[in-house]
């Protein structure tokens, strides 16, 4: 099958079981969110996924090929790329910069000695784009660094879309984004090709409503149920294990 | 000033400030020459460290195979400058990459200690392999040819001099082209946030690697072109002291900067000069609070005070006219 397809993944830290016998399966064009109390483990599932950590069982495959055996750039390179929940930039590097290196990595550009990095045309309009999109413009030239912390959010989002990956994890993406700048990230979401599989991690309710069509509910490492928001929405067990509780 | 003019301005007013030494210490041209030959080292040190962040304390390892590879391959093969240099290159190169391959693994100070063994290692080899390398009595007897078959190495060391010079124009285009290069920005990417770059699909260890090995082409390049000029290779080219002092001069001049290691190659060697002239047995101490002031007054090298010196330049302009 096209696209994702999980088995059986199982993590444990020592004696901690932060992912128990997870089944998941992930299409083109789905649009799927996982969500869960805080430590139920949605963070460590993506990073299994992407192969920053290495499961204690279970197996990954993406367009029915075991990538268990596959490190993180390697996935990547595949096309399974996601944004962090805690903000991993260039911190010393301008906006531009950032968003510079994806994609001159993603067209297999990094070994170049002797042209200038931002001497492509084609590079450079895809730079801007990006930017535009995030209405990250004015501070094209600003280090990283230097940005508030809800602009970098949408800097990490920019630079994630710029490897156009086939399969895109979001870890909480509009979380320490000012509510007055979530539209952006609603747009950049909404505007994600069609064909693109797409798992969000989040926490704010009404952002996932809007985005999913099908919810994952992870508590305790173990997946509780999935279904339809709507299902989601009526389902008393979610309801009182997880949204009773901190959702208002 | 036109950005062109801004991108040609430094190198060229190096240039004139290298060619207005040699007339103004005609009699010092050896020691000119070895700021030059540092220069060559230092920018590989910048390469690795400044822009990769590879740390290391061990860049003399590479320094030491191309000055004895360039020295070996003069006296049995060919007297040839430019082709020795080549030799020096492939052979800072070749041990950069196969140490490479092992110390790219690692990370901080257990890469820095690593860095130091190997160098310890070729020092140690040197050593022992005395009937090939001279031993302690360094490597003699290293006549070289002409440059380009037309300029002969001559005893005051004019040639020697302007062709050191050559070497550092070449090499400093070279790392300045490298750094500009995706594979520069690469770099900084890694110096940055290796996870990231693993994010975005770079085998991390492949690149460290590559930019190690490059690196110690270039500094096989200047134990090269010190074997030639100086006609003698020791083995304190293997020496932890001249890696060490490397560094220092990259850091009080300003790591990940070009110019940095210019400035602080030059600097350092000027201040050695003089102060050792002065007080053979405190110099240390000069240099040692120079160093203690960069770090705490200017982080980012004695270079950065230039872009402040600039502002402040533009901003009295401003306020005059
Ligand atoms: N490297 C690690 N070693 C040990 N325990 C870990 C490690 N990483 C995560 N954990 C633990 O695993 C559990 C799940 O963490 P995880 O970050 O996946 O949760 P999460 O669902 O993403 O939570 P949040 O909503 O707060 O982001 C937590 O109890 C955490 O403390
Ligand atoms: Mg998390």
């Amino acid at each position: 099958m096209q696209g994702l397809e999980v088995r059986g993944l199982t993590k444990r830290f020592g004696g901690l079981t932060v992912a128990e016998d997870i089944d998941f399966d992930l299409g083109p064009g789905d649009r799927k969110a996982l969500i869960g109390p805080n430590g139920a483990g949605k963070s460590t599932f993506s990073n299994l996924v992407t192969g920053i950590l290495t499961p204690t069982a279970g197996s990954v495959r993406f367009d029915g090929r075991d990538i268990g055996g596959l490190n993180e750039a390697q996935r990547v390179r595949l096309g399974i790329a996601k944004t962090f929940q805690i903000t991993t930039l260039f911190q010393d590097l301008t906006v531009r910069e950032n968003l510079r290196l994806p994609i001159l990595e993603r067209e297999r550009r990094g070994y170049r000695f002797f042209r200038a990095a931002d001497g492509n045309a084609q590079t450079e309009a895809e730079v801007r784009d990006l930017m535009d999109q995030f209405d990250l413009g004015p501070l094209a030239d600003s280090k990283v660094a230097n940005l508030a912390y809800g602009q970098q959010r949408l800097v990490e989002l920019a630079l994630t879309l710029a490897l156009k990956p086939r399969v895109l994890i979001l870890d909480e993406p509009a979380a320490g984004v000012p509510s007055s700048e979530t539209h952006l990230i609603d747009d950049a979401i909404e505007r994600l090709p069609a064909d693109l599989a797409v798992l969000i991690i989040e926490h704010d309710m009404d952002l996932v409503f809007r985005v999913a069509r099908r919810i994952v509910v992870l508590v305790q490492g173990r997946i509780l149920t999935e279904g339809t928001p709507e299902e989601i929405a009526a389902d008393a067990k979610v309801r009182e294990l997880y949204l009773g509780g901190s959702h208002d | 000033m036109t950005p062109l003019m801004k991108s040609w301005a430094p190198p060229l007013a190096l240039l004139a400030l290298a060619i207005a030494l040699s007339f103004l210490m005609p009699f010092n041209l050896a020691f000119l020459t070895r700021i030059l030959i540092m220069v060559v080292l230092v920018l590989s040190l910048d390469l690795v460290l400044g822009y990769a962040g590879i740390a290391t304390l061990g860049q003399a390892a590479m320094y030491g195979a191309g000055a004895y590879a360039a020295g070996l391959f003069a006296i049995h093969v060919w007297a040839d400058p430019l082709a020795g240099l080549m030799i020096g290159a492939v052979a800072g190169s070749i041990l950069a990459f196969v140490s490479g391959l092992v110390l790219m693994r690692t990370q901080g100070l257990t890469l820095i200690m690593l860095t130091i063994a190997v160098a310890a290692i070729c020092h140690e080899i040197a050593n022992k392999a005395r009937d090939i390398t001279g031993g302690a009595d360094g490597l003699r007897g290293i006549h070289m040819e002409p440059v380009l078959g037309m300029f002969a190495f001559d005893f005051v060391g004019t040639t020697g001099f302007w062709y050191a010079l050559a070497v550092v124009v070449v090499i400093f285009v070279f790392v300045a082209l490298i750094t500009r290069a995706p594979f520069g920005l690469s770099l900084r990417g890694i110096h940055e946030s290796p996870d990231r770059m693993a994010a975005i699909g770079v085998s991390v260890y492949w690149r460290r690697v590559t930019a190690y090995t490059v690196g110690g082409a270039i500094a096989g390049v200047a134990g090269a072109l010190s074997a030639q000029i100086t006609q003698l290779v020791s083995l304190e080219s293997f020496s932890f002291t001249l890696s060490a002092e490397a560094l220092i001069m990259l850091i009080l001049g300003g790591t990940g900067r070009l110019y940095g290691a210019v400035l602080g190659t030059l600097i350092f060697m000027f201040v050695h000069h003089w102060a050792a002239a002065n007080d053979p047995f405190n110099w240390l101490f000069v240099i040692g609070a120079m160093v203690l002031a960069v770090v705490f007054f200017l982080p980012k090298g004695i270079i950065s005070a230039s872009a402040g010196l600039a502002r402040l330049i533009k901003g009295a302009r401003h306020a005059g006219s």
